[in-house]
């Protein structure tokens, strides 16, 4: 174990981390009428698309600048103008999000006063709203990415004009099913929300016989604008953008708006849903609705039956940062020793966390900046019983010949990975269920009987 | 089964509709880039020109080309991506390329090396991008040598490298003596070109400056070919492999696919180039003819026909009546075998519409399978194809050398003065050519297609929707991202780039599997369920009770 010190490697072996931009394309899939536009190379917005779109399952329309060497040499912005001019003539999008890579923020283009420029030159009322962040591909990690992004809307729209009822939820990078999920235990107890970025409907989209260039759905401008005027913010995710950034979506709400902000885990497992459920009593100032007392019920009951399956079990988990640290508080009330916990982010709070949030039982190893060719390494001495978390591990839990839960992203070897449902107690439920039958399963196929009774 | 006698309507009215969304200048260009082919009078498209920006394009980047296609495929090399991390992540086993994994039997001719599953990259941060990455970028490749031990290291360059002025050649030179082994790097920065079709280019003439020529002790036997563009996409090259030694063909080395270094190095030996898709390879070819003295000539292992015609011209070209007999009993025994299928499908597929829009050489090839389905093809085109790919080879000496076609270095090849020998003495290469034997050619696409077939060079995603909603075809042919879009439309897709997780459809055990999806794929029932009985308003019945 000595000699899983740090990360001792210079080059990234099998990365457990994706790109800026494709986070900012993420965040943007889930504005209304938004079409998302990387400035850069047009590699970077093909690339992006067929990997959401394997995950997804759905269109992903992403348009580029298509950079030359040309406008590598002398700026992007003839291309961008003309790249807006298109996406406005096609689509009519409310909103057009630009998002730069590693190309352009390289050769330094002046995204602000290139904007500006096009601005002043087109002033036509259907002109769409632009928007753009700074997602340099060298500069953290696609969670990066996704929450500047979302901090950068927030900046753009966000106004105040007088506090209304709604409540902003940020619910950081979460499948389609959890923020469908989210939205309707918002609506059962009474609390107005906008959330933000919200891409249950257009990345997850309903099957209806025709295709909409601009799926429906999404936060809207309106909203976004709205965020500024809001009565509180719940931001779930501790570390969020902090490798790139100090500053949040609702740190930025509660300083300039003074809208309370109330921080709080990614509610994976009963304790971190408690916690959001409490929040919501507080602001809502109503009794929950019987079905959450229902359903919480239920999970227990799932965890009274099922916990002696998976305690003393020893887990591998990995993904992004704030997944990852709920991820591990679940297992800590399942019983389920958690022996690595790792992410290619790199906030550096990741070790912090885990020990004040979750606080485990025992001491944990944790590894942020990591890539999969560590945990495979790491996965040597610690002979874990299964890993939890997305497709890129399953080469290292093939080997190891133990289980892989697919969850986060991305799922891309699977049926219906962008709708796993990770959060609330349902979403715990299913996950808890998942995994204790993994194990059952796994234990039935190497018995030499063959037991079909448990 | 004979499609070209199909005149189709004249298209001048979708392609109307499409081009009045753009704007005016949008308009003109892309209009160059939509031709009705025309079978009595060839005509021109514009190809291999720059995507417009904001307009959603199939195509993907120089660096895709390069790392991606040409040299991702083979499993003794390791590939390093220089640069940031999305790329590198990006092409990470994510073209279906198969290849044999590692055997422990000292007797097999596999050598136990398989780096495609792993994803090196240099990951730079944003101090390296300030200060350079080159010194990283030297220990990436000690680490990758100190981990594996692996016979050769290529870099690939991202949009980045080149900006900051890293070196990756002087790098890649300085590795190479260091650890004796063969490293080398590419130029390949994304965007470099108009399509991944720079980056083809510039990966054959890496493979031809660090690796081609290096061992000449190849594998002996009586015909020696090489394969060139087939990447064992769902195993199409092992079905071809399968083949081959069956004829007693001896495989040199495959460009690339199910393919190792030590077999690139030996290509020089073989007698016979083979290309598949000449989009991606025939630049390799064309300078191991020059270099080497190996002639080349146009085959595809796409269809029944297609591998019944190719195999003769493959033993024409060997001119040996023992190889002659062996391929015509191959065919026959095997084309009988793919008949009984085909009348069968046929019912099912006869008369239904195909469109396909993928690669340079694919959504040519891929007809052949169509025609055979009796589906004739109203519409295809490719993502990074220039003019030859659909008029034929003869345009060449006519197309214009734009800005974009500069930037990739042309690399002057002269014959090697100890390996160059002609593979055939003037004479018989006469000889052949007089009974119409073809050398160094191909037709292209537009020859095999119907009259006012649609021909369109890099479609758009506006195109694909409109072309779908007007010709309704019973399929689709391109990748992943145009997919879901096409479904949603209610037309069934087939990905021509990774199968949808299926294959082989090379040879003639990939056709049957082909004719056998396509039937089940155009003769699906899941359409008919998208409409609820009870959606809309409700009927208001009398009576409650229930009529039986």
């Amino acid at each position: 174990m000595e000699a899983l010190k740090e990360k001792a490697f210079v080059s990234t072996r099998n990365a457990c981390k994706l790109c800026t931009p494709l986070g900012a394309s993420i965040a943007y899939k889930g504005i209304a009428g938004c079409v998302p536009l990387i400035h850069g190379s047009q590699g970077c917005a093909t690339y992006i698309r067929r990997y959401l779109i394997s995950h997804y399952k759905e269109p992903v329309d992403i348009a580029s600048t298509n950079f030359s060497e040309e406008s590598a040499i002398f700026g992007g912005q003839s291309n961008l103008f003309a790249a807006l001019n298109n996406i406005t003539k096609q689509y009519k999008p409310e909103i057009i999000g630009i998002a730069t890579t590693c190309l352009s923020e390289t050769i330094g283009d002046d995204m602000q006063a290139i904007i500006q420029h096009y601005q002043a030159q087109n002033t036509l009322p259907d002109s769409p709203q632009l928007t753009y962040v700074s997602t340099p591909s060298f500069k953290g990690t696609h969670a990066n990415g996704y929450h500047d992004t979302v901090l950068a809307l927030v900046k753009r729209f966000a106004a105040f004009t007088e506090t209304n009822n709604a409540i902003n939820l940020l619910p950081g990078f979460l499948s389609t099913a959890d923020l469908r999920h989210l939205k309707e235990i918002m609506r059962d107890c009474g609390l107005p929300s906008i959330m933000l970025p919200d891409y249950s409907d257009t990345l997850d989209n309903e099957y209806n016989g025709s295709y909409e260039k601009v799926p429906e759905g999404g936060t809207s401008i309106e909203e976004l604008v709205a965020a500024g005027s809001s009565r509180a913010s719940i931001e779930l995710g501790h570390i969020l953008n902090h490798a790139t950034s100090k500053e949040s979506a609702g740190t930025y709400l509660e300083k300039n708006f003074s809208i309370p902000r109330f921080n709080l885990p990614i509610p994976i497992g009963i304790k971190a849903s408690d916690e959001f459920f409490t929040i919501l009593q507080r602001l809502s100032g109503a009794a929950m609705p019987q079905k959450y007392l229902k359903q919480r019920g239920r999970l227990v009951d799932a965890y009274v039956d099922g916990h002696k399956y998976v305690f003393g079990k020893k887990a591998i988990v990995y993904g992004e940062e704030d997944f990852v640290l709920s991820m591990v508080g679940f297992l800590e009330e399942i019983g389920l020793e958690t022996v690595l916990c790792a992410s290619g982010g790199g906030s550096g709070l990741l070790k912090k966390m885990i020990s004040e949030k979750v606080n485990p039982r025992q001491d944990i190893m944790v590894r942020d900046d990591f890539d999969f060719e560590d945990i495979a390494v790491a996965c040597r001495d610690l002979k874990p019983d299964l890993m939890i978390g997305n497709s890129k591990g399953y080469y290292i839990a093939r080997e190891l010949g133990i289980p892989l839960i697919r969850v986060g992203f991305p799922i891309h070897d699977r049926l219906g990975g962008q709708r796993i449902r990770h959060v609330g107690y349902e979403g715990t439920h299913e996950l808890f269920e998942k995994i204790a039958n993994a194990l059952i399963e796994h234990m039935q196929e190497h018995s030499p009987v063959g037991y079909k009774y448990m | 089964m004979d499609s070209k006698k199909i005149n189709f309507k004249d298209p001048a009215e979708i392609k109307e509709e499409i081009l009045q969304k753009y704007p005016r200048k949008v308009a003109m260009k892309r209009a160059k880039s939509m031709v009705a082919n025309d079978t009595e009078q060839a005509k021109e498209i514009q190809s291999n020109v720059r995507t417009i920006p904001g307009i959603i394009t199939q195509r993907g980047c120089t660096y895709a080309g390069c790392k991606g296609v040409v040299l991702g495929p083979t499993r003794d090399v390791i590939n390093l991506t220089h640069g940031p991390i999305g790329c590198g992540y990006y092409s990470w086993l994510t073209r279906r390329n198969q290849t044999n994994t590692p055997s422990q039997d000292p007797n097999d001719k596999i050598d136990g090396e398989n780096y495609i599953p792993y994803c090196f990259s240099t990951d730079m941060q944003d101090e390296n991008i300030v200060f350079g990455g080159e010194k990283k970028l030297m220990e990436a490749i000690r680490e990758a040598y100190e981990i594996f031990k692996p016979k050769a290291i290529s870099v690939f360059s991202t949009c980045p490298i080149g900006l900051i002025g890293d070196d990756v050649h002087q790098v890649a030179r300085a590795a190479s003596e260091e650890l004796g082994i063969n490293v080398f790097g590419f130029s390949c920065e994304g965007y470099r070109g108009v399509s991944q079709s720079a980056g083809h280019h510039i990966a054959n003439n890496g493979l031809l400056t660090h690796v081609v020529g290096r061992n000449d002790n190849g594998p002996e036997g009586k015909f020696k070919v090489n394969l060139l563009g087939e990447y064992n996409i769902g195993g199409d090259a092992f079905v071809l492999e399968q083949m081959f030694e069956e004829l007693g063909i001896t495989l040199i080395s495959t460009f690339s696919g199910n393919s190792t270094i030590t077999a690139f190095e030996q290509a020089h030996t073989a007698d016979l180039n083979m290309v598949m898709c000449h989009r991606s390879i025939n630049y390799i070819a064309e300078m191991m003819e020059t270099k080497y003295g190996i002639p080349w000539i146009k085959i595809n292992f796409i269809g029944a026909d297609a591998t019944a015609k190719s195999l003769r011209k493959m033993a024409v070209y060997f001119d040996d009546s023992e190889l002659s007999a062996k391929v015509e009993a191959y065919i026959g025994k095997n084309m009988e075998i793919a008949e009984k299928v085909r009348s069968e499908v046929v019912k099912t597929t006869k008369g239904k519409l195909a469109m396909m829009f993928v690669g340079g050489s694919r959504a040519h090839h891929y007809q052949d399978l169509f025609e055979e389905l009796e589906m004739p093809t109203i519409a295809a085109g490719y993502e990074f194809a220039h003019r030859d790919d659909y008029e034929g080879r003869q345009v060449l000496p006519g197309i214009k050398v734009d800005a974009d076609s500069r930037n990739i270095e042309e690399i002057s090849v002269s014959a090697d003065p100890e390996r160059y020998k002609p593979r055939k003495t003037e004479e018989q290469m006469a000889m052949l050519e007089s009974k119409g034997f073809k050398f160094s050619d191909y037709e292209g696409m537009m020859a095999q297609m119907s009259n006012n077939a649609l021909v369109i060079d890099d479609i758009t995603h506006w195109e694909t929707e409109k072309l779908v909603e007007y010709f309704q075809p019973a399929i689709f042919c391109a990748g992943i991202k145009e997919k879901y879009a096409v479904q949603k439309m209610g037309v069934p897709l087939k990905q021509l780039h990774s199968y949808d997780y299926g294959g082989p459809y090379a040879g003639f055990e990939g056709v049957i599997n082909f004719y056998k999806e396509i039937e089940r794929m155009v003769g699906t029932k899941i359409w008919q369920l998208i409409k609820a009985p009870w959606q809309g308003e409700p009927e208001i019945v009398g009576t409650v009770g229930m009529e039986i």
